[in-house]
């Protein structure tokens, strides 16, 4: 624990995450006002005592809209996250050490989605598939996918050539037990550090989404959303865009300084060579 | 080769495939070791007896290997007829190996208790309370001080000699009849070494298990070996018992490699000389060579051994050299 706390990266990234999280729990037990609730008489007011960080054009108040919204960040963050790891990691292990055939397949396929602008290709899925947050988080995942299948395969074929991974086939263990017991723990870090930024990236993504109105749907509170809402009012309400946006960079900072710290941490000689 | 052999290999060849050309790591090679005995299998880096090891236990990828022998037999069974899974279930259960490098050897992430346990419960299938006790056990057999109270203890937890010992009872908790020791002591300091030596003689008493000791050092087998095989660029160039290969050694190679070992207090200080050495090095296993594979660096060599290969000749009891010599002694230059 020390260890990780005496990184200054991690350090203020685990703070801010941990704001993120926090916000998020709190807004599923209490909301200064329901983030749906409408008032025609409160609307576009700037920051008061009764609304601290102002009214939208329905006069819903900002910050229970973004601490909704902060719910719908993190859980975009945790499933797309875990479609990559889940499917790239399988797929990544695949890879390296499924054969020639396996390997060459997944790796073109892992290039061919790669070779797609990210967020056109999110666009396209949505599009196709309608316009939801589940579609968002799905189109997102499906990115995640190779990022972490070509991140496993490298890793998992370092680990492969380590002396252990022969000892343990020369006493007689199984391949798929050898990659669960001796592999998996081995390649667990990288996986962490790449996972929790790209946890940043998801959150980022789920608002440019949401923004182009591909991502959550109304009346949902996302930050991302609410930026779009906001555009209308920039001249004469700019805290309606200075709030949400504000959570978007808090949250985005806090996990990539987690994940940076997290690599200092775990992987000393990749700190080193930055 | 004697019908009551644990293991006898008869003419392994191991060839390389890759984009640069076919190399043969082994040609060629026969090997027979008996319930019990202890072989020792000596040469230089590269000269095949860490890839003969490997073939045996069916540890080599292939491709890029390409793996053929008449016979390679273990307690009456043919080794290279079984499945991969066939392998496996007497890979740590009967033939168990032990690697050079004890600092890499062990998981880091796993304990060594559990790493201990693990051939127990593959092999043997023992519920984790079973194999723990078991692994406690052989903890202790290997001299591990307090072992029960270090089965949570990770590698870095130990030194070198220690972990050297860890790695000892992963591979003998199943009590396997080969050990196949891979220059179990190099990664060693010298004293460690004389410890970890003396604990694999105990082991195999206790057990009765067979030792093949794969090893640069001579000094190594006269400790422990009761026979020795030289082997050099893929084949054998000698074989015999241990006390008549070192009174009696036939074959230019194992002459010089005796007399590179450094005597201790032999010669001390400034008077002392030059360590003999052999000249040149062992070739890539990508040449093709006529003729005998050590004559770019013997002393003795002439016409003949450049044209023919030599066999392996009989040179006395159960003594044999790959040696144009024998039949032409008086090639012998008298200095050596």
């Amino acid at each position: 624990m020390r260890r990780f706390f005496g990184n200054k990266n991690f350090t203020v990234g685990f703070l801010l995450s941990a704001a993120v999280v926090l916000a998020a729990a709190l807004s599923l037990l209490w909301t200064p006002y329901d983030p749906n609730r409408m008032s025609a008489l409160e609307r576009l007011e700037g920051p008061s005592l009764r609304h601290p960080l102002g009214t939208d054009q329905y006069g819903r108040d900002t910050l229970s809209r973004i601490l909704a919204g902060a719910v719908n960040s993190i859980l975009v963050g945790l499933v797309t996250v875990a479609i990559g790891l889940v499917l790239g990691v399988a797929l990544g292990l695949l890879a390296a050490y499924g054969g020639r055939a396996a390997d060459e397949a997944i790796m073109r396929l892992a290039d061919l989605l790669f070779g797609f602008p990210a967020v056109l290709t999110a666009i396209l899925i949505t599009s196709i598939l309608g316009p939801s947050m589940v579609n968002a988080m799905l189109a997102i995942g499906i990115f995640y996918i190779p990022v972490f299948a070509r991140l496993t395969r490298a890793v998992a074929r370092v680990v492969w050539e380590k002396e252990f991974i022969a000892a343990a086939r020369a006493s007689g263990i199984g391949e798929l037990a050898i990659v669960r017991r001796h592999v998996l723990p081995n390649i667990l870090s990288p996986l962490l550090i790449q996972g929790t930024i790209q946890f940043a990236v998801a959150i980022l993504a789920e608002a440019g989404l949401s923004y182009l109105g591909l991502g959550t749907q109304p009346p949902h509170a996302s930050w991302g959303r609410m930026l779009n809402e906001a555009q209308t009012f920039l001249d004469t309400s700019p805290w309606m865009a200075i709030f949400p946006g504000l959570a978007i960079a808090w949250a985005v900072l806090g996990f990539n300084l987690m994940g940076d710290g997290l690599r200092d941490v775990l992987d000393p000689k990749m700190a080193r060579l930055r | 080769m004697t019908d009551e052999a644990l293991l006898s290999i008869e003419n392994l060849r191991v060839r390389f495939r890759t984009p640069e050309g076919t190399g043969t790591a082994v040609d060629g090679v026969d090997l027979a070791i008996a319930a019990g005995e202890t072989l020792g299998v000596v040469g230089e880096s590269g000269c095949g007896k860490s890839v003969t090891a490997l073939a045996v236990l069916g540890l080599l990828a292939a491709p890029p290997a390409e793996i053929e022998a008449d016979a390679v037999r273990f307690a009456g069974r043919d080794l290279l007829g079984l499945s991969a899974e066939e392998r496996r279930r007497i890979r740590g259960r009967e033939i168990a190996m032990i690697f050079q490098e004890p600092m890499t050897s062990l998981n880091p992430l796993l304990p060594i208790g559990r790493q201990v346990a693990e051939p127990l419960r593959v092999h043997l299938e023992l519920s984790a309370a079973e194999a723990r006790d078991l692994a406690a056990t052989w903890l202790e057999k290997v001299k591990i001080p307090d072992a029960r109270r270090r089965l949570g203890d990770f590698p870095h937890q130990l030194s070198g000699g220690m972990r050297q010992r860890v790695m000892i009872a992963m591979a003998m908790v199943c009590r396997p009849r080969l050990l196949i020791a891979d220059e179990p002591t190099t990664a060693l300091d010298v004293t460690i070494q004389a410890q970890i030596l003396s604990l694999m003689r105990e082991l195999k008493e206790e057990t009765g298990t067979a030792l093949l000791l794969i090893t640069h050092n001579l000094g190594v087998v006269a400790q422990t070996a009761s026979r020795v095989v030289v082997m050099y660029a893929g084949q054998i160039v000698e074989e015999a018992p241990v006390a008549r290969l070192f009174e009696e050694p036939f074959h230019p190679y194992t002459r010089g490699l005796l007399r590179s070992i450094p005597v201790l207090g032999g010669r001390t200080g400034l008077e002392a000389g030059r360590l003999a050495e052999i000249p040149g090095l062992v070739p890539a296993i990508t040449e093709r060579l006529a003729g005998c594979r050590f004559a770019g660096r013997c002393p003795h060599a002439f016409a003949l051994c450049r044209e023919n290969a030599p066999p392996l000749f009989a040179i006395g009891p159960a003594h044999h050299a790959r040696c144009w010599l024998q039949v032409h002694p008086e090639r012998r230059r008298r200095d050596d």
